[in-house]
């Protein structure tokens, strides 16, 4: 550990919470109708964009409707994803294919579509080997945004929900859709792409460059489209690399300064929308508390990941090699990990990328230390509350809060009731679903693909064996794609792709499908829950607050969530994690 | 409330809050019954309600199947028990079936102690023949509302109605407790009476008010017996927590023996359903339903009757309480305050004259008369030695006094006073009237006295505030609760009450209307009421009110409308109802916590125990997860079996305090929450690891498992 090394972390903490404040009040105006620096810029682009979907943006929707808006859009989504990667071959004449790549397997193509339609990410493709200019461009990057927007527009109806006093509209959804790209997600991908090229990452259409390397191979060197999808990647907490490395990669990711951006790209959003939260539900203090629950469980993840990655690994200690700091050395586990970020940076990218839903990479999650590795199983066994994605954090971690009212309402001596709104029996029942699914779906595919051989097919036997890191690749892979997460340990497959461009490439059928009805499953089904929560609350008599209240906004309530987020997480995955990192943690031995 | 200002008979005195005894849980009956009725709850059709209870059900009867397969020397191989023993098997299905019956027992006792009350109340309800107005007659339980029955002393009245001829003294002890008769009279707001009690004396016509079978005798029975028990709001949506929480862990558990297998360890099916058992949210899972009997029991032992668990519930979120100045804030008897004499007059005669009109007099505002002539120096005395003759209070005069060597000594309403002065020639001074209305004025009583044919001055009757009353509001205020002060003297009598007596706010000059507006307000700005009332005018409030409390004294019109009734007809008592709410509902959430917090530690018992070889570096050996048996449990199996037993003795254990209830302390949310966490929450993390420990020493060290 380096004083560098922690004073990253501090500032990293600092500038993202000085960023997050105003933003979160910006984005609480847009939501709210107020005007806004942008409005003179969007307005005209706004009208255009209903015209082009036809839809009257004033027409409130209660949740139902909402909720069908959400599924018809994703679901023409995903149609258009899927035609758009299956037919990327055919588009050569729009010269976004001078590599002359094929389209991949229906199977992994699933998986694809599945994954950038949930936010997830989740890539069995590498980029470059894999994906035309055109499928980036028009395909990925388009659910980049959309996806993104999706999970923020879910939160902002919630939140509607339950600041709402009368009557069931939580707004409506082409209208927050469209406000998110144009107010939001556009401006601050624009302004995160001209400080990536700034600093060398690329933006072009070329051809793949080849030369000879000083080992006199051939050697290529991928090109790209790169900054605006880059910066998309990272502020709708999306995480799918352009390139296989992701942001490990020099064009992805040139610098300790872009490292910087990068994470604070990440967490921006999410962490703004808990400022935006206060403000839209007439008390700061409430945005703040639920900051504070965040913010201590992600301080918490980044010291002990930080301080098991600069310890090193217990194979270094066993080949007597030190690691300590020396001149010129952090010293700790310097595996899979880039240079140029050194263990904090990708300590931290790491803690930010697992605990909000992004899954972007900067390093190998597979090569941390077992304690280490296990902050990313113990981030994801939080359910991406801890920020977690864009929107879906905030809805997620309101699920918990009313979990944490209901159990705490009672020990206060009155029946539950949050902000003044009675939680009864149908919202207990929609909230325990709206948890329940993402731990219930990853489990239940862990199972399905460890106990079966079409499962065991994906795990990578040269390497790993079926030991305990291949039960934790397969594990991670299922909880990763269930929290709509996307990093991966790698070593999991789900394609075969003996050559680049897809020729002769075959997915593994099982891997594919389970894990993207994994991401569907987990993605939509809180989604509804969380929008059914917002319709049972909508309109609820608000009862005024007195000393017999319990209080959501001081730190004993901070506490309380705290504790009900990891137990439910710990109780949940504690046998699992068992077989997987924490049997690798106790020990030195390699199976 | 009629509180005729001027009439100063004795108002039904407020009992003092009593309890009643709570009946012991161990009473022989009580023991016997409870525990038959453990076994016999173990039918599936009344487990299969409880879905927590109902897995655990499941589990017991699946290792006792397993147990029986072994011992007669099958195999059980193909389920993953092969390897286990047959002592092993049985000692978890033995423990299963006991962790089902404890949870049983909970509910039997909770309910057995009902059950007692209500055996009581039934004998009560013995075939009585009514007389009919028309001289026919009737059995009691086939009287129908409408008929007309005639009721002399020592019947027992043959059901629940109004009294519409006569006046009589009813003895409601067997229904209240409370031994000393009451009076029931026609008109007014004290003609309603109950079927069970019984006439002292007189004769009166009682209109029946029940159909057959719902008297509130017949209710009563029912609501103690938890016959009538429906599962309240909260209940059922912390049933679809624990519900959802039993279902994640069948999950969870499933999916282990898949993850096992991968790691080369085969888990047995006893061990697997073990673990779920730990898991699943036991503690809370059977000890519910007899939170909430006991909740009612606790209201019924302070002579409160529910008419639903609803009402108990809602009283626990009461944000404002209505209250009735007269009698519940203030004494309701008007006490002497001050002697205003008449021009000519001197204080202390008027007080002597006062006092000697008062000597007989026994209600309170004649002792408090006495009282205060004390403090001018006039001794008592003895009504023998002065020839006095009495001369006691009627309707007609609304006046009393004592003729006193032949001196006509008078105390009474004004204008009753003066009639009396004037009929025997006096003049009343201009001062009176101007006296006794600046004192009505003021919210007081003015008693005028005179001797003769002479006026000789006033008594301002007051009314005070009850002591302890502030400290009591102050309490409320703690708790979160708003008291409005209701009551019928104008606005400036009010303020000056209500400042006196601490209230936060106050309605005067309030009619029925009034204050069923006022409760209609408070409600559309989302805050629950309480209120009491007794009289017919009181109960369209009383059933708009979330909470309404009718006295037992009161019309049959507010008994109905009311969601409770207090048999001590003490209006106070909602602060005791409101405590008893909130004690409910914090016992479920103080002890839903301690029964998930427990599960960190029965996962510490049971995995590694699972796991202990899993992984192992050498064949036999004890692998990595071995380190995770931080509380060194003896043996894999001792430890599962540890774990079980902790998780069923505890039921037991909680059983007194979820009778009773988690104390409740008006400190304020926020320092309420924190030592609910502290105790059920950090407490129910640490007690399992200190529990499962000793039992291991046992099971393990003593038994040799």
């Amino acid at each position: 550990m380096t004083f560098y090394g922690w004073l990253t972390i501090f500032l990293f903490v600092a500038v993202l919470t000085a960023v997050a404040i105003p933003l979160g009040g910006y984005m609480a105006a847009v939501y709210s109708g107020e005007r806004t620096l942008l409005d003179p810029i969007m307005r005209g682009p706004e009208r255009l964009l209903y015209r082009l979907m036809g839809v009257d943006p004033n027409r409130e929707q209660d949740w139902k409707q909402y909720a069908r808006s959400v599924i018809t859009f994703s679901l023409v989504g995903w149609l258009l994803l899927y035609f758009i990667l299956r037919t990327q071959g055919l588009w050569n004449f729009t010269g976004l294919n001078p590599m002359g790549f094929h389209s991949a397997p229906w199977n992994v193509t699933f998986n694809t579509v599945s994954s950038f339609l949930t936010n997830t990410n989740w890539q069995y493709y590498g980029g470059e080997t894999t994906m035309t200019y055109l499928s980036q461009m028009a395909g990925l990057a388009v659910q980049n945004y959309a996806s993104a927007a999706v999970g923020i527009v879910v939160a902002v109806a919630l939140i509607r929900g339950i600041t709402s006093r009368s009557g069931t509209s939580l707004g409506n959804f082409y209208r927050d859709f469209t406000r998110t790209i144009l107010w939001v997600l556009l401006p601050l991908s624009l302004i995160v792409s001209i400080l990536l090229v700034s600093q060398g990452s690329i933006q072009n259409f070329s051809h793949y460059l080849s030369f000879r390397g000083i080992q006199n191979l051939t050697q290529t060197i991928a090109m790209g489209p790169v900054a605006s999808q880059e910066a998309i990647k990272l502020l709708g907490t999306n995480g799918g690399g352009f390139f296989n490395t992701n942001s490990a990669h020099p064009f992805e990711n040139p610098n300790g300064f872009t490292n910087f951006l990068e994470m604070l790209s990440v967490l921006m959003i999410p962490a703004a929308l808990v400022f935006t939260y206060g403000r839209l539900v007439g008390s700061r203090r409430q945005g703040y508390a639920i900051f504070s629950t965040m913010m201590v469980m992600f301080l918490g993840a980044v010291i002990v990941c930080y301080i098991a990655e600069a310890h090193g690994s217990p194979a270094q200690h066993a080949a007597g090699l030190h690691t300590g700091v020396l001149a010129g050395s952090t010293g700790g586990n310097m595996e899979g990990k880039e240079q140029r970020f050194g263990i904090a940076g990708s300590a931290l990218f790491n803690v930010v990328t697992t605990a909000t839903s992004c899954g972007a990479v900067n390093s190998a999650i597979e090569s941390f230390t077992g304690i280490g590795g296990a902050v990313p199983f113990a981030n994801l066994s939080a359910s991406e509350v801890i920020f977690g994605g864009v929107g879906t954090g905030l809805y997620s971690i309101l699920l918990y809060v009313l979990l944490a009212v209901f159990i705490g309402g009672l020990m206060v001596g009155r029946t539950p009731e949050y902000l003044g709104k009675k939680i009864g029996a149908r919202e207990i029942k929609l909230v325990a679903l709206g948890i329940l699914i993402t731990p219930l779906s990853a489990l239940f595919a862990t199972a399905m693909a460890t106990a079966s051989s079409a499962g065991r097919a994906s795990i990578d036997t040269a390497i790993t064996g079926h030991g305990p890191q291949g039960f934790s690749e397969t594990f991670y892979a299922y909880l990763s794609q269930a929290n709509n997460n996307g990093s991966a340990f790698a070593g999991y497959s789900g394609l075969i792709q003996p050559n680049a461009g897809n020729l002769g490439a075959h997915g593994i059928t099982f891997a594919d499908l389970l894990g993207g009805f994994d991401m569907l499953f987990a993605r939509y089904a809180p989604i509804l829950f969380a929008l059914a929560v917002a319709g049972s609350l909508a309109g609820k008599r608000v009862s005024p607050a007195g000393l017999g209240t319990m209080r959501t906004d001081n730190p004993t309530f901070v506490v309380l969530l705290i504790g009900i987020i990891v137990l439910v997480g710990a109780l949940t995955f504690f046998p699992a994690l068992l077989l997987g990192p924490i049997v690798q943690g106790l020990t030195g031995h390699l199976y | 409330m009629s509180t005729d200002a001027i009439t100063p008979t004795p108002g039904p005195a407020p009992a003092a809050p009593q309890e009643r005894q709570a009946i012991s849980l161990f009473r022989r009956d009580i023991v016997v019954r409870a525990l038959s009725d453990s076994v016999r709850k173990l039918d599936p059709r009344v487990q299969v309600r409880n879905p927590v209870m109902f897995v655990v059900e499941l589990g017991a009867a699946i290792t006792t199947v397993t147990w029986l397969i072994q011992a007669l020397g099958g195999s059980t191989a193909g389920h993953g028990s092969g390897s286990d023993p047959a002592w092993y098997t049985l000692t978890i299905s033995v423990w299963l079936w006991l962790t089902v019956i404890f949870a049983n027992m909970a509910e039997a006792f909770a309910e057995g102690r009902g059950r007692a009350q209500a055996d009581t109340l039934r004998t009560l309800r013995q075939e009585t023949v009514a007389t009919l107005e028309d001289g026919s007659t009737k059995r009691a339980d086939e009287l129908t509302r409408g008929d007309r029955v005639v009721v002399v002393a020592g019947e027992l009245i043959p059901g629940d109605g109004t009294v519409i001829e006569g006046i009589a003294s009813v003895d409601e002890s067997a229904i209240t407790g409370e031994s000393a008769p009451v009076i029931r009279e026609s008109g007014g707001d004290r003609s309603a009476v109950t079927g069970g009690t019984r006439v002292l004396s007189d004769r009166i016509v009682v209109e029946i008010t029940q159909e057959p079978g719902q008297s509130f005798l017949d209710r009563m029975i029912g609501l103690v017996e938890g016959a009538e028990r429906r599962k309240t709001p909260n209940e059922i949506a912390l049933n679809i927590l624990l519900a959802g929480m039993t279902l994640i862990f069948m999950i969870v558990v499933a999916t282990l023996r898949p993850f096992g297998l991968f790691a080369h360890t085969n888990i047995s099916d006893t061990t697997l359903i073990s673990l779920l058992v730990a898991l699943i949210p036991t503690t809370i899972g059977a000890l519910l339903s007899a939170i909430g009997i006991a909740g009612m029991d606790r209201l019924v032992r302070r002579n409160v009757l529910a008419l639903s668990g609803r009402a108990v519930e809602a009283s626990g979120d009461v944000d404002v309480l209505l209250l009735d100045k007269t009698g519940t804030i203030t004494i309701g008897n008007r006490l002497a305050a001050e002697f205003i004499p008449m021009p000519g007059v001197a204080e202390a005669e008027l007080a002597e004259v006062a006092q000697l009109s008062s000597l007989a007099d026994e209600t309170p505002e004649g002792r408090s008369i006495v009282v205060l002539a004390k403090q001018y120096g006039i001794r008592e005395h003895d009504m023998a030695r002065l020839h006095a003759e009495f001369v006691p209070f009627t309707a007609q005069t609304r006046m009393s006094g004592v003729d006193i060597d032949g001196q006509q000594l008078r105390k009474g309403a004004g204008d009753a006073v003066i009639r009396f002065v004037s009929a025997a020639g006096g003049r009343p001074p201009a001062e009176l009237q101007l006296t006794l209305d600046r004192i009505a004025r003021e919210g007081g009583t003015p008693l005028a006295v005179s001797r003769d044919s002479q006026v000789m001055g006033v008594i301002y009757l007051k009314d005070t505030v009850k002591e302890g009353m502030r400290e009591r509001f102050e309490h409320l205020r703690a708790m979160g609760i708003r008291t409005i002060m209701v009551t019928g003297d104008n606005k400036l009598t009010a303020a000056k009450i209500a400042q006196e007596a601490g209230v936060d706010d106050f309605l005067a000059e309030a009619t029925p209307e009034a204050k069923l507006a006022l409760i209609r307000e408070q409600q559309a700005t989302g805050r629950m009421v309480a209120m009491t009332g007794d009289g017919t005018n009181d109960a369209p409030a009383l059933a708009q009110a979330d909470v309404g409390v009718a006295m037992n004294t009161g019309t049959q019109a507010a008994r109905e409308a009311g969601n409770m009734v207090d048999l001590d007809s003490n209006p106070t008592k909602l602060i005791e109802i409101v405590e008893v709410g909130k004690q409910l509902l914090i016992t479920r959430g103080a002890l839903t916590t301690f029964s998930i917090a427990n599960d960190v530690a029965k996962y510490f018992a049971i995995l590694p125990a699972i796991f202990v070889t899993t992984w192992a570096y050498t064949r036999g050996g004890q692998g990595p997860l071995h380190v995770l048996n931080l509380m060194s449990l003896g043996s894999p199996r001792s430890a599962v079996i540890s774990a079980i037993v902790f998780n069923a003795l505890v039921i037991p254990l909680l059983i007194p305090i979820s009778l009773r209830g988690v104390s409740y302390r008006p400190v304020g949310a926020s320092a309420l929450l924190r030592r609910n966490l502290l105790i059920y929450g950090l407490g129910g993390l640490i007690a399992p690891f200190i529990g499962i420990k000793l039992i291991d020493l046992i099971v393990h060290n003593l038994l040799g498992a």
